[in-house]
């Protein structure tokens, strides 16, 4: 991943990021160390790590809200100064408001924009329908189950059609079937537009499933990047099916290997600690 | 227990009560009135003065003189308490400058003021409005300040990248948070409202159901004094039945106990 390597426009490139937090008694706790990493335009990218690897940090560092303590970070080679409004964010948290309806919550990405409000709420509408939930949009947050409410956070950040999306465990909390439905949701949706994707997950198979490369961490503090895969299978995909694949199954086997110590160190780590 | 069970045992228990009241006050026992009439009056004379006022008519001036207070105390203090608890938690300076005069002011049984508060604004309503406003500001003000302060953190994060302005933010996430605790104390919040309003007028006024059983204890008519108990506990229970109606609209994006799903 040298300068000047890529040839297609790259959408985010974090060159050398360490971010570190100050702890308890003005110690400093480095969450990640010295990332290098690049997401070409309209590529899928999903990060793998174990449990409190500081894939999320990495995240919000290419999402602006952190500022990382050294190196830097790259937006369509911009240095980002402050939050990256190109990027899209689909929290791993519940993060739509609570007392606005589904409707109002989608729209108001564009609101904010200065769309009017019937034309917000007609675009709103069309992308409540194409996240399968046409007929929700007046029901409030809560009304809905967990798998409806992330289609629409999904819809709420599609909406303003941003360059770059970043996907923090968006299906972390749904049931396996679930997740599964979501996540051919999403590559279709991706399919039409072919954003720039960082997604982060625990599960490598649905990051071989969702992605073009596969990146993987090393188990924290001080976690680094140590490995980068690129997916061959074909596109587009059904996660149903392709988790079939005699592909699929080798690149699991292979990045597993190195992913497995990871994860028991971090077991090791999180279990000695509590 | 199904409703009607409950509904009877509930009317069982008023039954009893008055009943041995009744009993009590009326009927000697062994040559001896447990409850001497004079301090105790009885449930018929109770009733009986209730009724005379409104068939008379004079008790709807001294409701509509207290509730009047009681709107005018909530709206101010309600009005008062999100505007400040709002700059407080916005400006952590600010709160921190003014944070022991607040502990202080709060921490004085209100009561103390009402003399105050007659010596400046008279006899009429505007006393009694002050001295609610002061009970109904704090408990809006806490609120508000809490609510706005733990504003979610996810909340904000989404909101900031889905690119609203420092304004925006305030009126889609922190003004809605604000409200929605502000809302969540509003019972308690009316029923200070009317306590300081009845307060206010037992300890000085022309009028009001304060007045009424300040009144009524002036001359010994424990049946007077019973009797605006009565509808001074009717009046709240109105008021309360009105606040739960205006929350269950307002509050239609909370989830109630019996709707949410573990």
């Amino acid at each position: 991943m040298q300068a000047g390597e890529a040839a297609a426009a790259r959408a985010v490139a974090l060159d050398d990021a360490t971010v570190a937090f100050r702890v308890a008694d003005a110690r400093v706790y480095t969450a990640v160390d010295k990332a290098t990493l690049g997401v070409d335009d309209g590529e899928f990218v999903a990060i793998v790590g174990p449990t409190g690897c500081g894939k999320s940090t990495l995240l919000n560092v290419a999402a602006g809200l952190l500022k990382p303590a050294s190196g830097a970070v790259r937006i369509f080679d911009a240095a980002l100064n402050g939050l990256n409004h190109q990027a899209g964010y689909l929290f791993q948290a519940d993060a739509l408001f609570p007392w606005k309806t589904a409707i109002d919550n989608v729209a108001i990405g564009l609101e904010i924009k200065g769309v009017a409000r019937a034309e917000a709420l007609e675009r709103a509408q069309a992308w409540l329908t194409s996240v399968g939930l046409g007929a929700f949009g007046n029901r409030y947050p809560h009304m809905l189950s967990g798998g409806q409410r992330k289609r629409v956070g999904m819809a709420q950040v599609l909406i303003r059609d941003p360059r770059i999306l970043l996907m923090d465990e968006p299906f972390g909390p749904l049931d396996a079937q679930t997740r599964q439905i979501m996540g051919n949701l999403l590559l279709q949706l991706w399919t039409k537009d072919r954003k720039a994707v960082l997604f982060v997950t625990h599960d490598l198979e649905e990051a071989i499933a969702l992605a073009d490369r596969v990146v993987i961490m090393s188990a924290g503090p001080g976690s680094r990047i140590i490995g980068d895969w690129r997916v061959p299978l074909p596109r587009p995909r059904d996660i149903f099916e392709v988790r079939l694949d005699k592909e699929f199954h080798a690149l699991h086997r292979e990045i597993w290997n190195v992913l497995k110590d990871e994860v028991m160190k971090g077991y090791a780590q999180s279990a000695g600690a509590a | 227990m199904n409703r009607l069970t409950l509904l009877l045992c509930q009317m069982l228990v008023a039954v009893v009560f008055f009943g041995l009241w009744q009993l009590l006050s009326t009927v000697p026992l062994f040559g001896v009135t447990v409850l001497p009439p004079f301090f105790f009056s009885n449930p018929v004379d109770v009733a009986s003065q209730v009724v005379a006022w409104f068939a008379s008519g004079v008790i709807w001036k001294h409701l509509l003189i207290t509730l009047w207070e009681s709107i005018l105390a909530f709206a101010i203090g309600s009005l008062g308490g999100v505007m400040v608890g709002f700059w407080f938690a916005r400006q952590p300076r600010v709160a921190a400058i003014f944070d022991p005069y607040v502990k202080m002011i709060n921490a004085l049984p209100r009561v103390v003021l009402a003399p105050i508060f007659t010596l400046w604004l008279g006899l009429g309503i505007w006393s009694k409005v002050a001295l609610g406003v002061t009970l109904v500001f704090f408990i809006v003000f806490f609120n508000v300040y809490q609510g706005v302060k733990e504003t979610s953190r996810g909340l904000v994060d989404n909101a900031r990248m889905l690119g609203m302005s420092e304004r925006q933010q305030l009126r889609h996430v922190y003004w809605p948070s604000a409200l929605s605790w502000m809302f969540s104390s509003l019972h308690t919040a009316v029923g200070f409202a009317v306590v300081g309003a009845v307060v206010g007028e037992y300890l000085g006024s022309a009028a009001g159901l304060g007045y009424l059983i300040q009144q009524a204890e002036g001359t010994f008519d424990v049946a007077g004094v019973f009797a605006g108990m009565i509808v001074l506990s009717a009046f709240v229970i109105l008021i309360d039945l009105a606040v739960t109606l205006a929350e269950r609209r307002l509050l239609v994006w909370r989830p109630t106990a019996a709707e949410s799903r573990g």
